[in-house]
């Protein structure tokens, strides 16, 4: 049931460094009341910046909002904080199943599953997304599984390093150094093939990205995402001298995208090695 | 520091694991504000900023990802993040390792919509 709003915000007013922000946050997001919501989300992160709850409730918030990029972020924070945390495993479980990764879904909402065993509709929610199979004799796994798909292109330069994955011809791109393509493709605006002209400055945009790194001494880069209007893109190197881009469409999370990148990658470096 | 940038750049450093927080001129890369911890340079962080930012904007046109709204270069020992303005001017922060971006991401997307 929905608390009172008008008794919790006089407490929160009362004593702002209660935790009674996490109860009126989630009063007002039952309500509709967004905004409202958001304000005291952030209000209580900011006084509790290590709490799992604040950023639980936050990530809820977000995720109410349609900004799920930010809201994978904020669960994987609570994760990061507290490994058994239920609401981030129902969260994180919720927006890989969204992404239509249904397996990695499983996994977090089965944690979450045996984490709250009275939750009924969590029960019913992995038995839907194991889509009939037995699930609660099979082990959990000690870690999300890993990709399902993996390339199966033939040896040699000919055959194309994504084959099996998804958007392989659409949504990723690979390039050598000189910018030559080596597979994949990318569909733009309009179905337009722009894989050629994306082509020509994905190898030198990578390049900047690892000067930038190496100049301002952070290290060896790991990946570059670009949030677009319409499209979000991860660029990374599988190798030293390649270079590949994924994208996905704008307000999926961007943890979603690294990792599918980083699927597209691994599928790259096993072409590569087999082609050379 | 310009003074008139001085509170929205000090409520980004003010964050956990921020160590610095700039607003570049996006066409020539010079600083035109900046509050930065100490051993960071800021007419080099500047520079490479707007040079990522420009390479990005012309592989996102090339692209058709639409106009970049943030830019985040994950690095082993940290991130440099910039949200480009709708001005001349994009706002970078550098951020240590593990500091969780997503709140530190949205202030800086409602930031640059007031950078003028």
């Amino acid at each position: 049931m929905t608390e009172d709003i008008r008794a919790l915000s006089a407490q929160f007013a009362a004593d702002p460094s209660s935790l009674v922000f996490l109860r009126l946050g989630e009063a007002l997001r039952h309500r509709g009341q967004a905004e409202a919501a958001l304000k005291v989300a952030l209000a209580g992160l900011s006084r509790y910046p290590h709490l799992p709850d604040a950023h639980d409730l936050y990530a809820r918030v977000l995720a109410d909002r349609q900004d799920y990029a930010t809201a994978f972020d904020e669960w994987d924070t609570v994760l990061r904080l507290s490994p058994h945390h239920v609401g981030a495993h129902k969260g994180i479980g919720f927006l890989y199943y969204r992404a239509g990764e249904p397996e990695q879904a499983l996994y977090h909402l089965r944690i979450a599953a045996e984490l709250d065993p009275a939750d009924a509709g969590l029960r019913t929610a992995v038995e839907r997304v194991a889509g009939g199979r037995e699930i609660w004799e099979t082990p959990l796994p000690e870690a999300p599984p890993p990709p399902k798909v993996e390339s199966t292109a033939p040896v040699g330069g000919a055959g194309d390093p994504f084959v099996g994955l998804e958007g392989a011809h659409e949504r990723l791109l690979l390039v050598d150094q000189d910018g030559l393509r080596l597979g994949g493709g990318l569909v733009g605006p309009g179905g337009r093939d722009v894989s050629d002209v994306v082509a020509a400055v994905l190898a030198s945009t990578t390049r900047e990205a690892g000067r930038a790194a190496r100049l301002l001494e952070m290290g060896e880069w790991n990946h570059l995402t670009v949030e677009g209007a319409e499209v979000g893109a991860c660029l990374l190197n599988p190798t030293a001298d390649t270079s590949l881009l994924a994208t996905m469409g704008a307000g999926l999370p961007a943890g979603q995208l690294a990792y599918f990148a980083e699927r597209a990658a691994k599928a790259a470096r096993g072409w590569l090695e087999r082609a050379r | 520091m310009t003074t008139g940038y001085a509170p929205l750049l000090e409520s980004l450093t003010r964050l956990r694991g921020i160590r610095g927080a700039m607003v570049v001129s996006a066409e020539d890369g010079l600083v035109v504000a900046e509050s930065l911890m100490g051993g960071i340079k800021g007419p080099s962080l500047a520079a490479m900023a707007a040079s990522l930012t420009s390479r990005a904007s012309e592989l996102a046109v090339k692209a058709g990802l639409g106009a970049p709204r943030f830019l985040h270069l994950q690095a082993a020992d940290g991130s440099l993040l910039v949200a480009p303005a709708s001005s001349d001017l994009v706002l970078v922060a550098v951020a240590a390792r593990d500091v969780p971006l997503g709140l530190l991401r949205l202030e800086m997307l409602r930031m640059a919509e007031r950078l003028v």
